[in-house]
């Protein structure tokens, strides 16, 4: 008999969601049968038997959320029954694998210092801040949500939802004191408790005169809840500022036709954001302090420009990555990003093909936004927001023209990227945006 | 440093608090003047419930005939009755013993003082000087006189539990003043050695803590059993003769052999140096924070000495969780509600709050009741008298006290406090199964009673 435990996909993974089983109880399974599907912070991953074996139990049932990592999910009967995903099976980045073989011994590196305790809804996100202790989330390890029987009762009278709310009684179970803190009306609570546990209020959106009623709630899903935490942690605890810069294309757009005709009996197509994505990566090779990361043990300076390209897909945003584009052709960018924006878009991507990027472009061009101000995505030291392509009054030399302008705004980490520097990065780059010949050099 | 923490008092708070620290790892000593187990081991809990018992007994067998039953006349030895007592205190003084030796916590016989030290007060025993990184004061407490108006023990006329506890010869009369626990539970025992007792009371019913039902029932059992009540009687002066005390009260005057001074406790705060420290004391009780912490920074006080309910469970709970809060292990967030026994006959237990003091506190309540009248087992086992009282919060459903008065019901208040422990509302007590016949199923009874859907009646 042997449990089949939530695997971890991807080295920063803490909990995902178990999006479907292909199984039922009582299923014979052999190796490379599909027995599940498994929804984390970013892509679904398909898990598969490796060997065979009776399903004798099916522990976390079918859209369970916030499943931490090595929390058992299945049952087999057999002996040696294992599983692992087919990141496993293909793997590009051994610590990955290795992870996903064994996942007991991967989840003490899964749920590291940064794991988190469970997100909230808005309407009491718990101040990640204000919670010492990592109990683990009771719901993690069975679909039940521990809590005693006032507390049920208590939060259904109240409208409020268990599972979002953290316990503090024995082994994390929901106490009435919890329901009442989650309320608002906290009475004075076991002093050592409020101290080490009490999360921060946010007020709810009916007490912030939002009637109840008058909205849809649509659950977080894993990507919703990364997103937020990341986007929240990185906005206060990173020291950003802008860098904007306008550049001329007609050059750029000029070349990406010339290369799209000597492309054509080939099947890709050449992008403008391609474009920009190659010459971010030869103006980082250029000025290669834009291409490091803040560390408190020092400045990571990277070797590759590993390009992230934020891509909108439904229900949030994801960033797959060109590895060391400066070393790639136009061409082969052109079709890996068109890959992994289709990919990402049908949530197939694996986590190495998102995680560990070096430096970002979000591109909003198409939707006509002339500039904005993207945030940065940690731990790299800029990220590049590009606004559309437009005919603009210029003056050249004294005399009024017509150029196709876009405006660039680099955010800055400026731990790591001071003015000069993201200023020295934009003006190689910028060179490249408006003389394309030179990003052969 | 000498240890992680020097514990003073091995009584139920002090003793229970080294084996935990000593289960956590920390090297633990316990200082104590004078028997390990304290009070409640030496002159407390335990002794009074060897009397007790053999008063029950004793009183049993002049209803042998209740049963079908006859035996010869019957009597007793007192000399044997008090030794049997002491015998059972000695034992289980022994038994601490040996447990602070397995736990590995060494044990200071001797008077504990505190010094000003840093970080943390030191300990002085004797000629000894103790370094430790946290102290917990866990001396207990000791009966309340009022040597003004002759409520003073002089081991003769005038005792206190302690004096009670080991008479020469068991007295004819006896005025007990006070109707607390202490008080009832040697009424009661004296009562069936067949004394002539009178409880003085300055409230205005017996065992005032608990719920007005249960004190009438109480004082309607008592009284049935020959004992007598002076209710909303004020002790004017108590005298003492040859013969006897006697005992005056606003325009009555009461004679007896003996009187027990049962008017409260107070702490053991004198004399171990804690003016010098400047630790906060109230009313006679060290002042602490939700985890035992007093104003001294690593000094703590656990149990009597910090106040009321003065109960060995209570001191001994105290004990764990301020051990745990120190060894970085807080103890979950738990409402535990301190359960209250009274071990006279009947038996009373109580846990959570009572009727009124539910209502005081602004809880709509539905309140049930179940006699041991209309329980199988009570009227098989001829202990018929009593009742179950359930109070629940009609809003939620939360069970807020429960009060029993009968045969057992000690034993039988933990399932209560199990239930506001895990907070259950009166569906999970009337979904629970109660084996049947059991005097339990009372308890079942009295929480379908609170919703109207009592069965049995």
């Amino acid at each position: 008999m042997t449990d089949i435990l939530m695997p971890a996909l991807s080295p920063t993974m803490e909990e995902g969601t178990l999006a479907k089983w292909h199984v039922k109880e009582g299923d014979t399974v052999s190796a490379g049968d599909i027995i599940a599907e498994i929804e984390t912070d970013k892509a679904t991953m398909e898990v598969e038997a490796v060997d065979e074996g009776v399903v004798e139990a099916i522990l976390v049932a079918e859209g369970s959320e916030g499943v931490k990592v090595n929390a058992p999910i299945a049952r087999l009967k057999g002996d040696g029954a294992s599983f692992e995903t087919p990141a496993a099976q293909a793997p590009q980045d051994d610590a990955v694998s290795k992870e996903v073989r064994h996942p007991e011994e991967a989840a003490p590196a899964a749920v590291s210092k940064d794991a988190k305790p469970h997100p909230a809804p808005p309407s009491q996100a718990a101040g990640e801040t204000g919670a010492t202790t990592e109990a683990p989330h009771p719901k993690a390890e069975v679909e039940r949500v521990m809590a005693s029987p006032l507390a049920r009762r208590l939060a259904q009278a109240a409208g409020l939802d268990l599972k979002a709310i953290k316990g503090s009684g024995p082994h994390g179970r929901v106490v009435k004191a919890d329901v009442e803190a989650a309320r608002g009306k906290a009475p004075a609570a076991a002093p050592q408790a409020a101290a080490s546990a009490a999360p921060r209020q946010v007020q709810s959106l009916e007490q912030m005169g939002i009637a109840p009623g008058s909205y849809d709630l649509i659950p977080l899903d894993g990507m919703r809840k990364t997103v937020a935490r990341r986007m929240t942690d990185s906005f206060r605890d990173v020291p950003h500022f802008p860098l904007n810069i306008d550049l001329e294309i007609d050059n750029l757009l000029a070349a990406r036709g010339r290369i799209n005709a000597m492309l054509k009996t080939d099947d890709v197509r050449v992008s403008v954001n391609d474009l920009v994505i190659k010459a971010a990566a030869m103006a980082l090779r250029r000025v290669p302090e834009a291409n490091a990361s803040y560390t408190p043990e020092g400045i990571a300076m990277h070797h590759h420009a590993d390009v992230a390209m934020a891509v909108a897909v439904p229900g949030g945003l994801i960033t797959p990555i060109i590895r060391a584009a400066e070393t790639k052709g136009l061409a082969q960018i052109a079709r890996e990003s068109k890959d992994l924006a289709t990919r990402a878009r049908d949530k197939k991507l694996k986590p190495d093909e998102y995680l560990g990027g070096t430096f970002t472009v979000s591109n909003l061009g198409m939707y006509g936004i002339k500039s904005f101000s993207s945030i940065i995505n940690e731990p790299q030291g800029a990220i590049m927001s590009v606004g559309a392509g437009e005919q603009r009054p210029v003056v050249k030399n004294g005399e009024l023209k017509i150029a196709t302008v876009m405006s660039v705004t680099l955010t800055c980490d400026h731990r790591v990227v001071d003015g000069a520097t993201g200023a020295k990065f934009l003006s190689a780059f910028k060179a490249m945006v408006e003389d394309p010949a030179t990003m052969l050099v | 440093m000498d240890f992680d923490i020097v514990i003073i008092g091995a009584g139920p708070g002090g003793y229970v608090a080294a084996i935990r620290a000593s289960q956590l790892g920390l090297k633990t000593a316990i200082v104590e003047r004078e028997n390990l187990g304290g009070v409640c081991l030496n002159w407390g809990c335990i002794p009074t419930k060897a009397l007790l018992k053999s008063g029950e007994v004793y009183e049993q067998l002049g209803h042998l005939g209740d049963y079908g039953l006859a035996a010869g006349e019957r009597s007793y030895d007192f000399t044997k009755v008090i030794e049997r007592s002491r015998k059972v205190a000695k034992q289980l003084n022994s038994g601490v013993a040996f447990l602070m030796k397995k736990h590995k916590v060494e044990v200071i016989m001797g008077e504990a003082r505190l010094e000003k030290g840093s970080p943390t007060p030191k300990v002085i025993v004797g000629d000894r000087t103790i370094s430790a990184k946290h102290v917990i004061l866990a001396t207990g407490a000791r009966a309340r006189t009022i040597p003004a108006i002759g409520l003073e023990p002089d081991g003769e006329r005038v005792w206190t539990y302690r004096e009670a506890m080991t008479p020469k010869t068991a007295p004819k009369s006896m005025i007990v003043i006070g109707s607390g626990a202490i008080g009832i539970e040697f009424a009661s025992f004296y009562r069936a050695l067949g004394a002539e007792v009178t409880v003085i009371e300055a409230m205005d019913r017996v065992l005032p803590v608990e719920d007005e039902e249960v004190s009438k029932a109480a004082q309607k059992a008592f009284e049935k059993r020959g004992l007598k009540f002076k209710l909303s009687a004020k002790v004017q002066k108590l005298t003492k003769s040859k013969t006897g005390v006697t005992v005056e009260l606003e325009g009555e005057k009461l004679e007896a052999e003996v009187a027990i001074v049962a008017v409260g406790i107070t702490g053991n705060v004198e004399d171990l140096g804690l003016e010098a420290l400047g630790v906060t004391v109230e009313k006679g009780h060290v002042v602490i924070d939700a985890v035992g912490k007093t104003n001294v920074p690593g000094l703590y006080a656990i149990g009597d000495i910090a106040g009321p309910p003065w109960l060995a469970h209570k001191a001994s709970h105290e004990g764990v969780h301020c051990v745990e809060a120190i060894a970085g292990h807080p103890t979950p967030n738990v409402h535990a509600p301190i359960p209250g026994c009274t071990y006279s006959d009947p038996q009373i237990a109580s846990v959570g709050l009572t009727e009124a003091a539910a209502k005081e506190a602004g809880h709509e309540v539905k309140v049930g009741r179940f006699p041991f009248s209309a329980n199988g087992k009570a009227i098989a086992s001829g202990e018929t008298t009593g009742f179950v009282k359930t109070v629940f919060n009609a809003k939620t459903g939360a069970l807020l006290g429960a009060h029993m008065i009968g045969a057992e019901v000690t034993e039988m208040i933990q399932g209560f406090a199990l239930a506001i422990t895990l907070e259950a509302t009166e569906e999970d007590l009337m979904a629970t199964v109660f084996p049947h016949p059991t005097m339990s199923e009372a308890m079942h009874e009295a929480s379908l009673d609170a919703y109207g859907r009592v069965l049995h009646l």
